[in-house]
């Protein structure tokens, strides 16, 4: 056997990396990594999106790593960056499980791309986890959703306004599956509070010119407006709509501003007294979130905290979530650690409590109704443990273990 | 009879926006036929050096429309002499090569201010009209399209170098057999163009979130209000800006901003099927 150069050079340089390494790694040595998979656009044009979801990924190993790794392994994540493109979601995906085996994938920002990877996941017989707030209905026993659904946020969100504003809304909404949907979430539940839709307006998601809608929302006079506008060019509205000088005459509501952290964009004139109602706000005063916080700072710098927004956070409780699963199962085999995950289990997150719903695979979590105030999202109530009630009226997956499918949800 | 001021003021602001952002295109496609399918990206450009402007500290006002023209313009100069000006007469060639630089300037938008919102807000602040608030950054934009299809007339009509301008444009030979460098000419000329494509985004950028992506939004309505317009310049400009936006305007109110956008593009349709030549083809023949 004849020894090359460049093996001695190997060996040498993998024996300093061990020595080099921190004691949690030179003990599990021996022992396999468990590999956690993870697949976000984190370039791009959604990177507004991925790239604090990248950040809380790399916080969560770490801290999961640091606290001794599970069953005795180091966590290791293998992430790969979809550059915003669908395509490549399908590929990586692909890669993930045929290639680099690993146990689990956390993934996919819109829906389109966790439609995109969730059959290949599913046949691979590989755990995956969508850990982003959408428009509710996925049935699938192998998908793990930890975002909230429409229902859990709007449900609380209307009676507040209609409480504090008046019965009449005026609805925009983004033109495509989630404004669609969104816009008719809202109606029902005004209608349920008694309340009254006077118009609703859907947008194409380029349309960055909102004057002549500016002037018949004024002829509807309604009491309030409601927005589900989505992306740079809806930002627009909020812009229009207080150069007018409409906002002291007709409140605000929203249910996406802010996800995208677009209240730090927006002026303190622009943004001040719209409500929304998320997950997870920065300025949450609980010692979990402050932990949280500070950890980030310490990571990522203090500068970057104002960014976390609820698409990160929802991703660093789903990683912790399914630690906790591996723990209770005792392995990453997929089998075992979906039935410890429908045994009920909940974790303490920085946004609240954290509790599988068994029939759905959906969350049950905590809500906040937040209002924009000086650039930030400041907390006005909280709602503990609300179900992903949207999810529940069409998906039962203890009686239908095999169900495997986006039901659209009547409304 | 409130509703019919703000609904006319909507009509005006929209004509207008049509004729900033189609301007700098008028002269670089409608004078020099040079198809530039990166306008909507000078356009950007000139959003984003308003909005760096102001954040140094430049008055507003003078970020938009002295500093984005100027800096537009210095860009464009620099596209000019590196790709276009070898490739004058050559209509597909100029379009391939400008969708290129369309991406590229994207793409360099996205590395350099990252693919977040960006912005400024409005300088002028609402007001009340009647029963209605309205925007007062819109008469903003209506004066500013006034002024500028005025010193456009002017200075095509009035001075010498318009005249200068226009007759190279007609006849490249009989202008340099006359002692003018058609080189020179054009070189300005798209300076002059990619300035006015400037000076439209920065105007916009306090109305919009900017993004690197903004600029595609308005470049297909640019084409469609230029080659609508027809051979002249201001007339056409105007003339197909007014139809556009009364369409559009009209049916956005009446039913919504979808069907608005569906209207212009079917009104588009019609108007070059009754009048291949655009507007200035048929009527005003010949006018400036």
């Amino acid at each position: 056997m004849t020894i090359s150069r460049r093996t001695i050079l190997k060996s040498a340089a993998a024996g300093s990396a061990v020595l080099a390494s921190p004691a949690f790694i030179r003990n599990a040595f021996a022992a396999d990594p468990i590999k956690l998979g993870t697949v976000f656009d984190i370039s791009g044009i959604f990177d507004a999106y991925g790239k604090p979801i990248d950040m809380a990924v790399k916080l969560a190993v770490k801290q999961i790593n640091d606290g001794g790794g599970l069953l005795g392994r180091p966590v290791e994540h293998i992430g790969y960056d979809t550059q915003s493109n669908m395509a490549l979601y399908t590929q990586y995906a692909q890669q993930l499980t045929r290639q680099d085996k690993v146990d689990v994938v956390h993934g996919g920002i819109l829906s389109a791309s966790r439609e995109a990877i969730r059959q290949t996941l599913r046949r691979a017989n590989t755990l995956y986890f969508y850990n982003i707030q959408y428009e509710g209905g996925v049935c699938d026993r192998n998908c793990f959703v930890t975002g909230v659904t429409p229902a859990q946020t709007t449900e609380v969100q209307i009676p507040y306004t209609m409480e504090k504003w008046g019965k009449k809304v005026y609805i925009l909404a983004a033109d495509y599956n989630y404004g669609q949907l969104m816009a008719r979430w809202i109606q029902k539940y005004f209608k349920d509070g008694g309340g009254e839709t006077v118009a609703v307006d859907f947008f194409p998601l380029d349309v960055s010119d909102f004057g002549s809608t500016i002037t018949k929302i004024q002829t509807a006079a309604p009491d309030m407006v409601y927005s589900a506008l989505v992306g740079g060019a809806h930002l627009s509205f909020y812009r229009q709509w207080a150069a007018a000088g409409m906002k002291s005459r007709i409140p605000l509501a929203s249910t996406t501003l802010g996800v995208g952290s677009e209240h730090l964009v927006l002026t303190p004139e622009e943004g001040d007294g719209i409500v929304v109602c998320y997950n997870y706000s920065p300025e949450l005063d609980t010692p979990a979130n402050k932990a949280f916080t500070t950890a980030w700072g310490e990571m990522h710098g203090a500068e970057t905290v104002p960014n976390i927004h609820e698409l990160a956070v929802s991703n660093y409780q789903g990683i912790l979530l399914w630690a906790e699963a591996v723990k209770a199962a005792g392995s990453v085999e997929q089998a075992k650690v979906i039935e410890a995950l429908d045994g009920g289990l909940s974790l303490d997150g920085p946004a609240g409590k954290v509790t599988i719903d068994p029939k759905t695979h959906h969350a049950t979590l905590d809500v906040h109704l937040m209002e924009m105030r000086g650039q930030k999202l400041n907390v006005l109530q909280s709602f503990g443990a609300r179900p992903p009630i949207d999810t529940q009226l069409v998906c039962d997956l203890v009686a239908n273990p095999d169900d495997n499918q986006q039901y659209e949800i009547k409304i | 009879m409130d509703l019919a001021a703000v609904f006319t003021l909507e009509i005006l602001y929209s004509i207008a926006v049509l004729v900033l952002i189609s301007a700098g295109l008028a002269v670089v496609f409608g004078m020099m036929r040079v198809i530039n399918l990166a306008h909507g990206e000078f356009m950007m450009m000139g959003g984003y050096a308003t909005i760096i402007a102001v954040q140094a500290g430049i008055n507003v006002y003078i970020a938009m429309l002295i500093v984005a023209p100027l800096v537009v313009g210095v860009i464009g100069l620099v596209v000019e002499r590196l790709v276009i000006r070898f490739l004058y007469g050559r209509l597909v060639d100029t379009m391939l090569a400008t969708w290129g630089l369309s991406l590229a300037f994207t793409g360099a938008a996205v590395m350099i201010f990252g693919n977040t919102t960006t912005g400024v807000s409005t300088p002028i602040s609402g007001f009340t009209l009647g029963a209605y608030q309205i925007n007062g950054y819109n008469f903003f934009i209506i004066v500013v399209s006034i002024l500028l299809l005025v010193a456009a007339y002017a200075i095509l009509r009035g001075t010498r170098l318009g005249l200068v301008a226009r007759g190279t444009m007609q006849s490249a030979d009989m202008a340099a057999a006359l002692g003018y460098s058609p080189d020179r000419v054009y070189m300005s000329t798209f300076f002059v163009g990619s300035a006015l494509a400037g000076l439209a985004g920065g105007v916009l950028a306090p109305l919009v979130g900017l993004v690197p992506t903004w600029g595609s939004a308005y470049i297909a309505k640019a084409f469609i209000t230029v080659i609508s317009g027809g051979a002249s310049i201001v007339l056409g400009l105007l003339s197909s800006a007014t139809v556009f936006g009364l369409v559009s305007q009209t049916f956005t109110f009446l039913s919504g901003p979808v069907i608005g956008e569906v209207a212009l593009l079917v009104a588009a349709i019609v108007l070059l099927r009754l009048l291949p030549q655009g507007i200035t083809g048929r009527f005003f023949k010949g006018r400036l």
